[in-house]
């Protein structure tokens, strides 16, 4: 049984599975433009919750918000399954798909055997659309993979149930009857509106007053927990921004890209030229990433390296800043 | 990004021959996807965390040869994970595990709540017993 799915490959995980799953559904919307609807843009660094033995950082908002903000503000309904049985789980794919209803997963992605071994971490919120089943195997959908691919259905409960934080629980999700008219200005208007709200938050740890609170801590980290530790940590940063399964890819460019589509649907044109102003702070981004990378490579011992990168992420949180007061008054 | 400056360096995922989607700017400005095969800052903090658990992994068994962990931390860590993860998956609390950890508590252990820890990182008893270490 295969249902006629357009397998679509994106930057992240959870806007192409909602891009595709509402694609299908008859809704044309780009990954950029469920990203900005979503507010997808976004910054908050947790220092108490440990992944991978290094503090979270986030450049997204906690996952399952963008589908379920998407929802709201095109104002359609999600159907949301969690289970505590496999079998059930499982009857319910099973169920959905009999019905040529392909679905949203959270799944695990450590036990997700088509991803190279050094992408294999035990993170939980990764999404992918199941569109078929053949046999014992699953059709996979995964938005980060050029093609689509299969798992067995052994995998796919392993993966489904994986454990830790974030465990999935078998969540499957799905959008039900969409609306015959869809308001897109409205939704853009408050996905901005979120965004800026967000990023300008007077909360220590999010938004740009918490990418400044990071380039503190990275002046500190050297005597504090020593550069090899620090290192480690920057290397995590790096990776939360950047990394495949976990869902990065470069968020600041999607939320330029949703800029520019934005432009032109809300007929302002000062959209096309703030989407400009985010493509250099993506690029300021980049270099954050490579000299923190260079810096964790030569293991450098002069407290000065880290100094140095810690202003340049000053200057991002200053940019951030001036740049969504901007985004504020542009869509007032 | 511009399109032209898209990184193509060689990582794991070119390796599988994957290539990931970015978004980028065309010559007109215009934000559009665009493959790339890899970039260096990524490859070198994912490979340098890669290290760090290969290293955290020959400290835990020097301490495991020392009779001080128990050959629990050696397979957790094998698997990438940590207390908080592995207590998931047997079912125990995370300080139970982490009292299992211990060389000395591990001894003491009944063979059904060994039998889960064999299970979920899916050796035998023996194995779990006396790790190839």
């Amino acid at each position: 049984m295969k249902i006629n799915f357009e397998h679509n490959q994106s930057a992240h995980c959870e806007n192409g599975v909602v891009s595709n799953l509402l694609n299908y559904n008859g809704l044309k919307i780009s990954e950029p433009m469920v990203f900005g609807i979503a507010s997808g843009v976004f910054f908050i660094y947790i220092p108490f919750i440990k992944v991978n033995f290094a503090p979270a950082f986030s450049f997204r908002p906690v996952p399952g918000f963008i589908f379920s903000r998407v929802s709201k503000r095109l104002g359609f309904k999600i159907k949301r399954h969690k289970f505590k049985s496999t079998e059930k789980a499982q009857q319910t794919l099973d169920a959905e798909l009999a019905k040529n209803n392909p679905v949203g997963l959270q799944v695990g992605v450590y036990n997700l055997t088509y991803f190279p071994d050094e992408y294999r971490f035990h993170f939980n919120a990764h999404n992918l659309v199941v569109y078929g089943k053949e046999g014992d195997n699953y059709l996979i959908s995964d938005p980060v993979m050029p093609e689509v691919t299969t798992l067995s259905s052994k995998e796919l409960e392993k993966v489904r149930f994986a454990k830790g934080p974030f465990a999935p629980n078998g969540h499957i999700y799905y959008p039900t009857q969409l609306p015959d008219h869809i308001d897109l200005k409205k939704a853009i208007t408050k996905g901005i509106k979120q965004a800026y709200r967000r990023m300008l938050a007077p909360v220590p740890i999010v938004g740009y007053r918490g990418i400044r609170y990071v380039a503190k801590q990275i002046r500190k980290w050297p005597d504090k927990i020593g550069a090899k530790k620090t290192n480690h940590y920057l290397g995590q940063l790096v990776r939360m921004q950047e990394e495949i399964g976990t869902g990065g890819g470069g968020f600041r460019f999607i939320f330029a890209a949703f800029l520019e589509e934005a432009s032109v649907i809300m007929e302002n044109p000062r959209l096309a030229e703030l989407s400009k102003e985010m493509t250099v702070i993506g690029d300021q981004w980049r270099d954050f990433a490579i000299d923190a990378s260079r810096l964790y490579k030569n293991r450098s011992r002069e407290t000065d390296a880290y100094n140095k990168i810690a202003d340049k992420l000053d200057m991002i949180a200053l940019a951030e800043k001036a740049f969504f007061l901007d985004l504020k008054k542009a869509i007032k | 990004m511009k399109k032209e400056e898209v990184p193509q360096d060689e990582s794991s995922l070119s390796k599988a021959n994957i290539k990931e989607i970015v978004y980028a700017v065309d010559k007109d400005g215009k934000y559009g996807k665009a493959l790339s095969s890899g970039w260096e800052a990524k490859t070198i903090a994912l490979n340098k965390s890669l290290e760090l658990i290969e290293e955290q992994l020959q400290e835990t068994i020097h301490k495991i040869k020392q009779g001080e962990l128990s050959p629990i931390a050696y397979y957790m860590e094998l698997n990438r994970m940590d207390v908080v993860v592995l207590s998931g998956y047997v079912g125990f609390w995370q300080w139970k595990v982490k009292r299992h950890l211990k060389a000395k508590i591990f001894k003491k252990l009944s063979e059904k709540t060994l039998k889960k820890y064999a299970e979920v990182f899916e050796v035998s008893l023996e194995e779990l017993k006396n790790p190839k270490i």
